[in-house]
């Protein structure tokens, strides 16, 4: 067995309660997937936009997502070697830094990140949700594990709402590919009453989860809603949505939460209790993980809080309304699909972005653009314009990547965050004059 | 007097401005930014004040603009002293750290013959000096190490040869001696190098000499107090500042170029390591902006990396450029591939010329699209950074923004290089009005 890579964090790193639980869970999942081969369980692997959990479920099958083995290898510092190896093996500088990171990864000897290999997938079940890279990336490992794999084909938001139509080419695809395939992989029968209890449960987290988000309309917010936001997706966008553990940890987070309300205080940092808010922003784009920890503090050193942001509805946008639904079990799968954020139209995104900076009373929008990821960055610049006209706020746009730590210059991004509190400061003193 | 003090630590050379409470420029310094930026930030500062020292003496001498000749001959004759002093005294510094370096087991047999070697190097340079700040004297460079630099080899090479000392053991001394000398922030007090500059002047020349003198030493009686510094400085994780001090680089250069041309809405500041497209309102505030990301294609380093690929100098390219008839067309701004698309060209047979040419349209194109990505290019558009100094590339940019944006005013101030410590010395104004007037600034 290969030495474990998985490293303590420094012991001066402060967590919530919450997030020590969080980190608990998915250690917990990791070793679930890595003893798959002993406990003869078998695994899907699938994306965390669509992600069909509670269907996965209903056939027994462990649930792995190599976006998030992605996120981990970046946040453990592992990723940069993982991507040069992908570049050796022919993969492109500008190919999606995830697609690279899990590639490099697997020829690495695929161990996972609590120093065990990861398992193979018995299934791929491609829930493609408006990322085309997702149907390149399973090509890739459809080549390499040679397993079955389902193509669950979600329509494009293009005219920014849902038709019974889409629903109903949705269900017939779960009905006549999705379920049917997964009944054969795994060898057990579909019970529509064990999925329609599962999205009980979904829906009874979800709402914990929407309670918690929205605290960030509060002054000051008790919660970082994109660096802190990250953890609190974790267990709802991956494995345990539909489980117990699920709402037991949005409960805690919603108690957690709410003691830092009623007390008037911000979110918790790495180093310790925020200190006074001085700026609120709506954040769109995802994070950059290599330097996770250093572009965070760039925020909270400088008092700036994300109030909301448009990762953390990835996986599902439920501040919209939409919950899983028992009584219309593969229809508010469906739904669920056609809904996430991946999902949506330019002015879907650029209506979301402007609702929060008014909502959550926010100075402004701030977009990190991915550098390898043309499904969110294209068209981020319009949005902003955009997003900028409707609110008269100041907006500002800076550029990192996902997990490929050779695209985070920090002085780079120093520079214009700073640029952009101070902008923001002498708009909003209004005094016509910079100071 | 009171002064406000603003600092702009660039990734090539470290400016400051000195400014006074009626928002008047006192003066402007320079210095090459070293490794050690208090050192560099301490030397700008310095310049600055000698700056406005001559400032100072200008105005004891009366009527502003009205200075006849004799005035600026006095003035002229009094900075190349001053200079002069100073000199000598770096060299001093080199002297001594240098000899401090001729011991241990390397030096043992021939310790005492490069001592001697070293104090004959240094009383030549020292000799010889007067003339490098005569009247008529070309300098290349006003920076210690690039003046002392120079002449040190060639007379270190002499003295070798004629004391039978291996020049790389006198080169090596030195190498190891500069980068000391110049991390350490100016000694002396500068009044002190002032009086002896002015007994040098009064010395040579009597008559009109002796009474403007006189008026000059008055002048430096005239306190420079530091109510205020602000700096600024782009990739400089640590900046000798505390927080309160520090204004960010873009919003400096968007005030600055808004003091020097109240009408500018758009920046263009193209500097050593990036290219910024800056839109700023009526107020100097910025709205807007933009700059490249993680790589340095098309920002001045470019030019850097041609300037050495042609073993030229610097300032030497936009001249050339100038002399083409029939730019290439090159579309690559990158700085890696640079020399190869240099050399690949020069092989085809395209003119040095030409080839230059094409390199800085191609740097402008990518600032025009950095500038479109900010908002566009808005009437007046100003200028800025070390590239605004080359007539290649502004010829480049006036040709550009006149085919995408038509008519567009385009300022290019001689002093631009000092736009973002203008903009700080400004910044450095207001916050200590807002200190002195208790208003929250």
């Amino acid at each position: 067995m290969k030495p474990s890579i998985v490293k303590a964090q420094p012991a001066d790193v402060l967590k919530d309660a919450s997030m020590i639980k969080q980190k608990q869970m998915m250690a917990a999942h990791y070793d679930r997937l890595t003893s798959a081969p002993q406990t003869g369980e078998k695994v899907a692997s699938t994306f965390v936009p669509g992600n069909l959990n509670e269907l996965i479920m209903c056939f027994d099958l462990v649930n792995n997502l190599p976006e998030v083995n992605a996120i981990q290898s970046g946040l453990r510092k592992q990723s940069g070697q993982y991507i040069m190896e992908a570049e050796r093996a022919g993969h492109s500088e500008d190919v999606c830094t995830y697609v690279k990171s899990d590639i490099g990864m697997m020829m690495k000897g695929n161990i996972g990140p609590n120093g065990k290999e990861l398992p193979k997938p018995d299934v791929l079940l491609l829930s493609y949700t408006g990322c085309f890279t997702f149907l390149k990336w399973f090509e890739l490992l459809r080549e390499q594990y040679k397993c079955p794999t389902i193509f669950l084909q979600t329509p494009y938001m293009a005219d920014g709402k849902v038709t019974p139509n889409m629903i109903q080419y949705m269900v017939k695809q779960f009905k006549e590919t999705v379920i049917p395939t997964l009944e054969e992989v795994s060898g057990v029968k579909f019970d529509i009453d064990r999925l329609r209890e599962y999205l009980k449960k979904s829906a009874q987290a979800e709402d914990d989860l929407v309670y918690i988000l929205q605290t960030g309309k509060n002054k000051p917010s008790p919660i970082d809603a994109y660096f802190g936001g990250i953890y609190y997706i974790g267990p709802i966008f991956g494995a345990f949505r539909g489980t117990d553990d699920a709402i037991d940890y949005y409960k805690f987070l919603r108690e957690e939460v709410d003691e830092r309300l009623l007390k008037g205080l911000g979110p918790v940092t790495p180093d310790g209790p925020m200190g006074e808010e001085k700026y609120r922003l709506v954040v769109e784009g995802p994070p950059n993980y290599t330097s996770f920890r250093q572009f965070w503090k760039m925020f909270y050193e400088e008092g700036a809080t994300v109030v909301a942001s448009s990762y953390t509805k990835v996986g599902g946008t439920y501040d919209y309304g939409f919950r899983h639904d028992p009584d219309r079990p593969l229809e508010s799968l469906a739904e669920y699909c056609l809904g996430v954020y991946t999902n949506r139209s330019l002015p879907m995104r650029i209506d979301m972005l402007t609702d929060y900076i008014n909502e959550y009373e926010a100075d402004g929008l701030l977009i990190n653009s991915i550098k390898s990821c043309n499904s969110f960055s294209a068209g981020q610049l319009l949005i902003m314009r955009e997003v900028e006209k409707r609110t008269g706020k100041p907006a500002a746009f800076v550029e990192t990547d996902l997990v490929d730590p050779r695209y985070f210059s920090a002085a780079n991004v120093k520079n214009r965050l700073e640029s952009y509190f101070q902008m923001v400061e002498q708009k909003r003193s209004g005094k016509g004059v910079a100071a | 007097m009171k002064t406000f003090v603003g600092i702009d630590l660039g990734s090539t050379t470290t400016k400051a401005v000195m400014m006074d409470e009626n928002e008047q420029i006192l003066g402007r310094g320079i210095t090459n930014s070293r490794s050690n930026y208090e050192t560099a930030c301490s030397v700008a500062t310095e310049e600055a004040k000698i700056d406005a020292r001559f400032t100072l003496f200008r105005r004891e001498f009366g009527a502003a603009g009205e200075l006849d000749e004799q005035v600026e001959e006095f003035l002229a004759a009094l900075e190349r002293s001053f200079r002069l002093e100073q000199f000598l005294e770096q060299l001093a510094d080199l002297e001594e750290t240098c000899v401090r370096l001729v011991r241990g087991e390397r030096f043992e047999k021939i310790g005492d013959g490069v001592k001697a070697a070293l104090h004959e190097v240094f009383r030549r340079l020292r000799e010889e000096a007067p003339a490098l700040y005569a009247p008529d004297a070309d300098r290349k460079s006003d920076f210690f190490r690039d003046i002392a630099g120079s002449r040190y080899l060639a007379v270190a090479e002499e003295v070798g040869r004629e004391a039978g000392i291996s020049y790389d053991v006198l080169l090596n001394i030195y190498d190891k001696s500069i980068i000391a000398v110049e991390n350490r922030p100016p000694s002396g007090k500068l009044n002190e190098k002032f009086k002896n500059a002015l007994q040098r002047v009064s010395k040579e020349d009597s008559g009109a000499a002796t009474v403007l003198g006189e008026k000059a030493e008055h002048a430096l009686g005239i306190e420079l107090e530091e109510t205020y510094t602000v700096g600024t400085g782009y990739g400089r994780v640590t900046l000798p500042f505390s927080k309160e001090h520090i204004r960010s680089e873009i919003l400096c250069h968007g005030l600055g170029a808004h003091m020097m041309y109240p009408n500018t809405r758009t920046v263009l500041d193209i500097g050593g390591q990036d290219t910024k497209g800056i839109q700023v309102n009526a107020d100097g505030i910025v709205e807007n902006f933009q700059m490249n990301d993680r790589c340095a294609a098309g920002t001045g380093r470019y030019l850097g990396y041609i300037a050495d690929e042609m073993n030229m100098g610097l300032h030497e390219l936009g001249p050339m450029a100038m002399k083409s008839k029939k730019p290439a067309r090159i579309n690559s701004t990158c700085t890696v591939f640079a020399g190869a698309e240099l050399r690949d060209r020069l092989a085809l047979g395209e003119s040095r010329e030409d080839i230059l040419a094409g390199l800085h349209r191609a740097i402008i194109l990518r600032s025009m699209s950095i500038l479109s990505r900010s908002g566009g290019v808005a009437d007046q558009l100003t200028f800025t950074g070390g590239v605004a100094k080359n007539n290649a590339a502004v010829r480049e940019l006036k040709k550009l923004v006149f085919e995408n944006y038509g008519e567009v005013q385009i300022n290019i101030d001689p002093d631009s290089i000092y736009t973002g410590a203008l903009g700080a010395s400004e910044f450095a104004r207001r916050a200590a009005h807002g200190r002195i007037e208790g208003v929250d600034a």
